[in-house]
């Protein structure tokens, strides 16, 4: 991490939330500023801050209708979102909008801060590319376009190559069905496709393809590449 | 019956105490009526006087009607009184003015006045009757004064015919009568009346200024103030009846008399029937009209039958019971006796026969029969009056003439017998001789009578009799005899003839009888059967409006009420839109529990007739029926059969409705379980992780220096884990909610299966981290329609379950293989498996296995949540033990999506 201390909008009308997110993040070193509601997680954006937790449901505003309004300020700052589960669609609504990632209520802060690093590296990452992603024992070398399982290569075909490496571009964050579609096949929006070479994929770089350590599936949103350790 | 408020024993009879309850609570309106013994005693004057005084108490009262006669003392009287504008109805091109009902309802007073009770409406008013418009007011909870003259009463109607040599057409029905909340009586002597009368003070229409004359006889008054207050008195006596037995005062009530009459076609049945009636009142006992429907019965004019019908209902009307019973024995006295007998009759009454001494010999006489054989009943035998024997004017429901004209073509196949006899013996003759062919032409007349009745089998006889003097006694061809032998011979052939066709015909009578009460019995049990095999209203509904039109043939329609009102349910043929006469005659029978409509007393000029059904719990709705034929519509036989009908269609259509109202109460019932088995659940698997998320916090707050490093993580472990429990039981209840709101609606798509299981053992990790999870996926599963969501959570809910019943260390074990056009998917544990008393219920809300022994932490909703889901997907869940060794075994089956079953079939 750099020397300023990462500044972290924390948007969320419940207090007590408020209250635990300020411990926990200012404990691992962010510098919190909290929003009860969207008027002032508006006024707050002039401060520029580096993250933004948002709450989808907000007294005074939408979430979504928020996102949409901070994205078409600034579209670069990512966006974990907090939701619950059984709302998929309010999820995958989400980051089709903007948002980078989300966090499901209620939520360890051990995965919220996860959530978070891999927001913000993702953003670090566009300024630098690494040459070899590394997670477990699987490498992707994106320069060569070699994938290795320890020390075995793995033959993958064009598509199943092109579907891990946009995971590994954003490996950390979830991808939804749809992104991950318009990047692979331009046309195509039937997830039935997608699935098909998620399976292949993991058969050939998971040691059990059906509890993946690497390829994890995100039930009813998308897909998500484990980050690096 | 009266018989059953005489309540021997010290306490309120329930019928009196419920009889005064109905007058006073339910706000049905109180009758006043003021009694004359004739015109011009002054009851107007007096009800009018009435009047003032309790509108001085502060009374809203107005007058309905009154007719003043031009008296000034009563023209007087009525300034101050409120006066509803009379309607005008035209008839026949003149203007007549009658009370104006629906103003006095619109108004609402709390009392009207209206005079001369036993008027007639024009024709066009609403009831025919002005008593019936006083009933609809006090229906309506107005209270009515109103006043009569003795004469009019019902039952006293023959008396005073006798005494006076004046029919009286209008009479008011003795129950108005009696139902009356308090009876006046006006009272004048003769000579003050008669006075009144010479002064011009009372009012004489000029058209009957000489029946009058005779009327207003100084004998005649007397007689007739006598009747007035008898009536009045033993009114007295019943009011002081009721009053004793709602106060369960102990009184000197006559010992059960009980009074039968009865009665035949005789038109004088309807006499007495009255004369039951008084005799009846004043032993304040019960009566009953008794008809023996015996082998004459059927020979009976329909004018006869109509009679019977109509004396019948006037027992019931005058109050009393009416009943008919087929004839078992020979002798109708029997039959009478049998039942007095069995229902504790005191007393018969039976009318003086008018038959003539032959009649009597070859009928027998009921009178004489019923005197000798009574026993310790008394019979009394009353002369009849030729006067009584007026038609009975009131009729509820006319009926129809049955088309039934003189059927010429038994007559005529009964010649045609006796021709082929003749033609028999005359071929045998030459072999038999004379003496024998008689038996030929015996055989014929037996024929005649067994296959075609009494009537042409007289007719054979006596032919046949002719036939055998002309052809066959000699000298033959002519009609004299001449050997005296054959004058006994042919003498006692006519006779035998007559006998064997007399008893062969009653014979065949009586097997048309049975033949046709049989016919009716069937019908009608084959309609209750229809009746009983009909589950919903709907069915009950149509099955009794098709029965009943195909029986009656007519056209029916069935209303039931709805919304405070009645709508029509049901018709056959279908028909739901009636005119607006329909609609009030249908409704006004509803609301009156009385017949209105066509052919009855009330809204004639509707196009059916309807008829309230009913069940001893009161009414159920209206029946409304009409057909294409003019005028009435049925026959008394056919009346007879639609109350039948109407009865078991109100019975049925109560039954549905009891059972509907039971099946509301099981399932508040259900609710109810429910609804406390939730607030069990909750305040048990709320409250438990709560209290050991709050215990555990505490304890690191209070004790955190007094802890070691292990204690505090297994402390913090706990809350974390607790918390998560939590937080599966609210989702869990979420899920439960939402699938009961229908608010499930799976958003599928074509999933691998083996991803799904992958997704939820990475989410039911924590929880299986005591447990080994063992994977047996086919290798070549097809693709299948789920929502990956929902399906996510039912696996999630079977692990969960799974490692809540099967120790720790244990092996869950999830197969999957594809049976057929179908994928299962099944998870195994090691535990104790399901009692086999649970496995029929494990699938219920917050149904929990095992309950005796330990309460496992879970909320008994998980596995609920996953046969709906399964279900939302089109899917099936089982559970059962496994039969390789102790433990659950639950299989979740999903079809293979039919495009992938086509494509491996084109394969």
């Amino acid at each position: 991490m750099s020397a300023a201390p990462v500044r972290v909008l924390v948007v969320d009308d419940e207090p007590p939330i408020r209250k635990l997110l300020r411990m926990g993040l200012t404990a691992q070193g962010y510098q919190i500023l909290e929003a009860p509601n969207a008027k002032t997680a508006l006024e707050l954006l002039k401060d520029a801050p580096d993250l933004i937790i948002l709450d989808l449901g907000l007294p005074d505003a939408h979430g979504l209708e928020l996102l949409q309004t901070i994205r078409a300020r600034n579209e670069s700052v990512p966006i974990v979102v907090l939701s619950s589960r059984g709302d998929e669609a309010g999820k995958v609504q989400a980051l089709d909008l903007g948002a980078d990632d989300y966090v499901t209520k209620p939520f360890g802060m051990d995965e919220l801060l996860a959530r978070m690093r891999a927001a913000l590296r993702h953003q670090l990452q566009t300024h630098g590319e690494r040459p070899v992603f590394r997670v477990g024992d699987l490498s992707v070398d994106l320069v060569r376009r070699i994938v290795k399982t320890g020390e075995r290569e793995v033959k993958l075909s064009p598509k199943e190559y092109d579907l891990l490496r946009v995971l590994v571009q954003h490996a950390g964050k979830v991808l939804t069905h749809k992104f991950l579609l318009g990047e692979l096949w331009d046309d195509l929006t039937d997830a039935q496709y997608l699935r098909v070479y998620v399976r292949q994929l993991r058969q050939k770089i998971e040691a059990d393809p059906e509890q993946p350590r690497y390829v994890l599936t995100e039930t009813g949103v998308g897909y998500r590449l484990r980050a690096p350790d | 019956m009266a018989d059953q408020r005489r309540d021997s024993e010290h306490r309120p009879s329930p019928e009196a105490l419920l009889a005064a309850a109905h007058r006073e609570e339910s706000r049905i309106g109180r009758l006043r009526i003021f009694v004359g013994a004739a015109p011009g005693v002054g009851k107007t004057y007096e009800m009018l006087q009435q009047a003032h005084a309790r509108k001085k108490d502060g009374y809203d009262v107005v007058v309905g009607i009154v007719e003043t006669h031009g008296r000034r003392e009563t023209e007087a009287l009525l300034e101050g009184l409120e006066i509803v504008p009379r309607q005008r109805i035209e008839y026949k091109g003149q203007w007549l003015e009658e009370m104006d009902l629906d103003a006095i309802i619109a108004r609402r007073p709390q009392i009207v006045l209206v005079d001369e009770l036993a008027h007639t409406n024009a024709e066009g008013s609403r009831h025919p009757k002005r008593y019936l418009d006083v009933e609809e007011l006090m229906g309506r909870g107005v209270d009515v004064y109103t006043t009569v003259n003795i004469q009019h009463i019902e039952s006293l109607n023959d008396v005073v015919a006798q005494i006076t040599h004046v029919r009286v057409r209008e009479t008011v029905p003795d129950t108005v009568f009696d139902r009356a909340d308090a009876v006046e009586l006006v009272d004048l002597t003769p000579d003050d009346l008669i006075q009144r009368l010479k002064e011009g003070k009372v009012y004489v229409p000029r058209q009957a200024e000489r029946a009058l004359e005779h009327f207003f006889s100084p004998a005649n008054l007397t007689a007739l103030r006598e009747l007035a207050l008898r009536r009045t008195a033993e009114r007295v006596d019943e009011q002081l009846l009721t009053e004793m037995q709602a106060r369960a005062i102990q009184g000197p009530w006559a010992a059960g008399e009980r009074i039968l009459v009865c009665i035949s076609d005789d038109p004088r049945s309807a006499g007495l029937v009255r004369y039951a009636k008084r005799l009846a009142d004043r032993l304040h006992g019960p009566w009953l009209a008794l008809y023996v429907e015996g082998r004459r019965s059927l020979q009976l004019s329909e004018e006869e039958r109509d009679r019977i019908a109509d004396t019948l209902r006037l027992a019931e009307a005058l109050g009393g019971e009416a009943i008919t019973l087929p004839a078992v024995d020979r002798q109708i006295a029997d039959d009478v006796i049998r039942y007095a007998q069995a229902n504790n009759v005191t007393q018969i009454v039976i009318g003086k026969s008018a038959r003539t001494r032959w009649f009597e010999i070859l009928h027998g006489s009921v009178v004489h029969d019923l005197v000798r054989r009574s026993g310790n009943i008394s019979v009394q035998v009353i002369a009849g009056d030729t006067l009584a024997s007026q038609p009975i004017p009131k009729k509820s429901v006319r009926a129809a003439e049955p088309d039934d004209p003189v059927n010429p073509q038994p007559y005529m196949f009964a010649l045609l017998a006796v021709a082929l006899a003749l033609v028999c013996a005359e071929v045998i003759r030459p072999w038999f001789g004379v003496e024998n062919v008689d038996l030929v032409f015996l055989t014929a007349v037996v024929g005649v009578a067994v296959r075609l009745g009494l009537w042409p089998s007289l007719l054979a006889s006596v032919v046949s009799s002719l036939c055998y003097n002309f052809f066959f006694l000699p000298p033959i061809y002519t009609f004299t005899i001449t050997d005296p032998t054959n004058i006994a011979a042919f003498i006692f052939f006519t006779i035998v003839a007559i006998i064997v066709s007399t008893v062969a015909a009653r014979a065949r009578t009586q097997v048309v009888a049975a033949t046709d009460r049989a016919r009716g019995t069937e019908s009608l049990y084959s309609f209750s059967r229809k009746l009983a095999g009909a589950g919903t209203l709907d069915d009950v509904l149509w099955a009794t409006a098709y029965q009943t039109a195909l029986m009656l043939k007519v056209r029916v329609v069935l209303l039931l009420p709805e919304h405070g009102s009645i709508a029509v349910k049901a018709g056959y043929p279908p028909e739901d839109i009636l005119d607006d006469a329909d609609i009030a005659a249908a409704k006004w029978a509803w609301e009156n529990d009385r017949a209105a409509g066509r052919g009855s007393d009330t809204l004639p000029g509707a196009k059916r007739l309807f008829l309230p059904m009913h069940t001893g719990r009161g009414a159920i709705g209206v029946m409304g029926i009409d057909s294409d034929k003019p005028g009435p519509m049925l026959t008394p036989d056919q009346r007879r059969l639609l109350d039948a009908l109407r009865d078991q269609g109100a019975l049925a259509i109560e039954r549905v409705k009891l059972v509907e109202d039971m099946d509301r109460v099981e399932r508040a019932a259900e609710t109810e379980r429910l609804r406390s088995a939730l607030l069990t659940s909750i305040s048990h698997d709320l409250k438990t992780p709560l209290a050991a998320v709050l215990g555990a916090a505490g304890a690191l707050r209070d004790l955190r220096e007094k802890l070691s490093e292990a204690e505090r993580l297994d402390l913090l472990g706990t809350i974390i884990d607790e918390s998560e429990r939590l937080n599966r039981f609210i989702a869990n209840l979420l899920d439960m909610t939402k699938l009961e709101s229908g608010a499930i609606s799976p958003n599928v798509g074509l999933h691998d299966l083996g991803e799904i299981v992958g997704s939820a053992l990475r989410r039911a990790g924590r929880i299986l981290s005591h447990h080994k999870v063992e994977l047996e996926l086919a290798p070549d599963l097809p693709m299948l329609e789920l929502d990956a969501v929902l399906f996510e959570q039912v696996l999630f809910n079977l692990l969960d379950n799974a490692a809540k019943y099967a120790p720790a260390e244990t092996t869950i074990r999830i197969q999957s293989w594809r049976s057929g056009s179908s994928v299962c998917l099944c998870v195994l544990d090691e535990g104790g498996g399901i009692p086999s008393t649970d496995l029929d219920h494990i699938f219920d809300k917050f149904y929990r296995a095992q309950k005796t022994d330990q309460v496992r932490a879970g909320t008994g909703l998980g596995l609920a949540i996953s046969r709906g889901f399964v279900e939302a997907m089109h899917g099936t869940i089982v559970a059962a033990n496994r039969t390789d060794r102790s433990g659950a075994a639950f299989t979740i089956s999903l079809p293979i999506p039919q495009a992938r079953q086509n494509l491996e079939a084109a394969a």
